[in-house]
């Protein structure tokens, strides 16, 4: 029979064993984002870096925009009716290539994922009045968004990647339904949402809607004042969303902030900027472009509240810092470029083009509520 | 100052590491030793290149004077000096000082025929020393990874690195470091207070002795360590503190890239469950 001792020193084998098969061996690659000695500084380990992705090749070379316009050639054209008819079938093209699903079945195939076949013009397919409203919303964050795409620019294919519903996407978590038993509150869920951490789960929905404060809870006095009401919990859920940026760009804290002092701007990396810009982007999307399709949708693309799915960092930026490693996809696609005026406005939504509020910079933010 | 008469009779000679007779004498009270002159040696010049760093630094507020280490792109190779150079020979001094210390006590220890307990409790703080600006720097493939010589710099450091990891607290060896660094204040705290509650009796009472110490443990929680025993564990509870935190770094970057949360996962993808 075993002693004591024998099998206590193999239990503790045994765990010494497992907790180092969570680990990754071999040579890390650093770079340093700070001053010297500030320990601000990416570490990867370049057997765990995640691909940048494939660009597929426009499906041929891009047309001149001369010759008729696409309005006049073809029936019930909306948002694209100013583009040459041929750079327009390139157009609809490469969005085949970059939406329908390579295993659709036969009658939702190609064209006819979102086209009835019989009168390509008919809006009786929810996918068709979708996708008008999804080449919108690429044109405006390209046109009003720049201070965060820069001239790299989005297309459909940075979210989607060939599929019809891009794979990081969020709808409103369902509410808690008042149990006191194994009720987690919302939390304490092993989720990539928030790095793995106990932290709150709701987060995209405080933070990614229209309506949607700055991710700020710091005081700005030593003393407790009626200044800041915001509680432990709403730092948590703080601490959430960042979890959910430094996950969805494969970056650390330091990529962004100075940690001695997280709110202030004048220490923090310009990258923090980039992210702020970014976050107009995503509640913009979300509200006046996502949402709104909500009664577009068939039940079994909603969530369980019945919203959408909506966009957060990790949609295009799929843990790269660049989506697609930066790779300069959009120029190859000018209808997606600019907002086009629109001949009448899609079903259920909003007007596109007088909502794009990017223009206050966060050096004001900061001014006004950091 | 509190040189006893018969402290004269512990001087004994031999005992020494290195140097024979040659060092084994003492200054006043203190023993000099082969150790002691290289103890002098790097720790003098080590103060002396941190009040250079300071002058060419730009501030003699004693929180903020920073002597920083070179940039990453400089790898495990030297720096110019005022590039990092200098935080390279300042730790060589650090390091030289810290070891020819512990070396001075190692031979204090022979000469006087007792154990190594208090070179190997100074040995595990050099340990985690030496594993913050040269073990996991070496790992990383730059000294840069090394912290900066700063009151406050240093702090800066600390939470920079903590947030490379997202949520340092998931950090297993962290938990353990900081669950021994609490209980080692608890157990100190319990001691001094046992040991004073036990010399300071009611007015008219006698002082009381180890029996009395012991049973107010054995009421209180149905055991006492004893009075060598409670030394043996608050040694055990400290040398445990330094040795996690090392730990808790060194797997910090080298083992271990993406946030602390996420190294749990290994449990939850377990086959058992998968």
């Amino acid at each position: 029979m075993l002693s004591l001792s024998k099998l206590t020193a193999m239990g503790a084998l045994a765990l010494a064993g497992l907790a180092l098969a969570g680990c990754e061996f071999g040579p890390k690659q650093s770079q340093q984002t700070g001053y010297r000695g500030t320990g601000i500084a990416q570490i990867v380990d370049p057997q765990n870096v995640v691909a940048p992705g494939e660009v597929p090749p426009p499906p041929y070379d891009l047309p001149a925009p001369s010759g008729p316009k696409a309005g006049e050639v073809y029936q019930n054209v909306k948002v694209l009716a100013n583009v040459s008819q041929e750079e327009f079938d390139y157009t609809m093209a490469a969005i085949t290539q970059w939406i329908v699903p390579a295993d659709a079945p036969a009658e939702e195939a190609g064209c006819n994922y979102c086209h009835n076949a019989e009168n390509l013009a008919d809006d009786s397919k929810y996918t068709k009045v979708v996708a008008r409203r999804m080449i919108q919303m690429t044109q405006n964050i390209n046109q009003n968004y720049s201070d965060h795409v820069k001239q790299t620019g989005v297309t459909c294919y940075t979210c989607h990647r060939g599929a019809a519903v891009p794979a990081y996407v969020w709808t409103d978590p369902r509410p808690s339904d008042g149990r006191l038993m194994g009720n987690k509150r919302g939390q304490n869920t092993p989720s990539s949402a928030v790095a793995f951490a106990s932290l709150p789960l709701d987060t995209y929905a405080k933070y990614m809607r229209g309506n949607s404060g700055p991710a700020r809870v710091i005081s700005k006095t030593i003393h407790p004042t009626t200044a800041n009401r915001q509680t432990t919990k709403d730092a948590e859920g703080n601490y959430a969303i960042m979890m959910h940026l430094s996950q969805s760009l494969g970056v650390n804290c330091t990529y962004c902030h100075n940690s001695r002092s997280f709110a202030r701007w004048e220490q923090s990396s310009p990258q923090r900027a980039l992210a702020w810009y970014g976050l107009q982007m995503v509640k913009n999307t979300n509200e006046e472009y996502i949402h709104p399709l909500a009664n577009v949708f068939p039940a079994n693309r909603l969530g369980p509240q019945g919203d959408p799915y909506k966009t957060n960092c990790a949609t295009c930026h799929q843990m790269q810092r660049k989506p697609l490693g930066g790779a300069q996809m959009a120029k190859d696609y000018p209808a997606l470029l600019t907002l086009a005026p629109t001949v009448a406005p899609a079903p259920g939504a909003m007007p596109a083009n007088g909502t794009a509020a990017a223009a206050a910079a966060p050096a004001a933010a900061a001014a006004a509520g950091n | 100052m509190a040189l006893l008469s018969f402290e004269r009779k512990y001087r004994v000679r031999g005992g020494t590491l290195v140097g024979g007779d040659l060092f084994d004498f003492w200054v006043g009270p203190f023993y000099v030793g082969f150790f002691g002159i290289t103890t002098l040696f790097f720790s003098a010049l080590g103060t002396a290149l941190i009040f250079y760093g300071a002058s060419q630094g730009g501030t003699w507020n004693p929180w903020l004077i920073n002597i920083a280490p070179p940039d990453l792109s400089y790898g495990l190779g030297l720096a110019p000096l005022k590039a990092g150079g200098l935080w390279q020979i300042i730790t060589v001094c650090a390091i030289g000082a810290f070891v020819s210390w512990a070396l001075r006590e190692v031979e204090i220890c022979r000469k006087l025929g007792m154990g190594y307990h208090v070179p190997f409790a100074f040995a595990v703080a050099i340990f985690a020393y030496v594993t913050l600006v040269v073990f996991r720097p070496m790992l990383l493939g730059a000294w840069g990874h090394g912290f900066p010589y700063g009151i406050f710099s240093h702090l800066d450091w600390v939470s920079n690195v903590g947030y490379q990891y997202l949520h340092f607290h998931y950090n297993p060896a962290h938990m353990l470091a900081v669950s021994f660094f609490f209980t080692t204040t608890l157990a100190l705290s319990m001691h001094g207070a046992l040991v004073l509650s036990a010399v300071n009796p009611a007015k008219g009472e006698d002082v009381k002795s180890p029996e009395y110490e012991d049973t107010f443990f054995r009421d209180l929680i149905g055991y006492s360590v004893g009075t060598l025993g409670i030394h043996r564990v608050g040694l055990l509870l400290a040398l445990n503190a330094g040795f996690w935190s090392a730990v808790c770094i060194i797997i910090s970057g080298p083992f271990w890239t993406r946030g602390w949360p996420e190294w749990w996962t290994w449990w939850l993808n377990l086959p058992i469950w998968m």
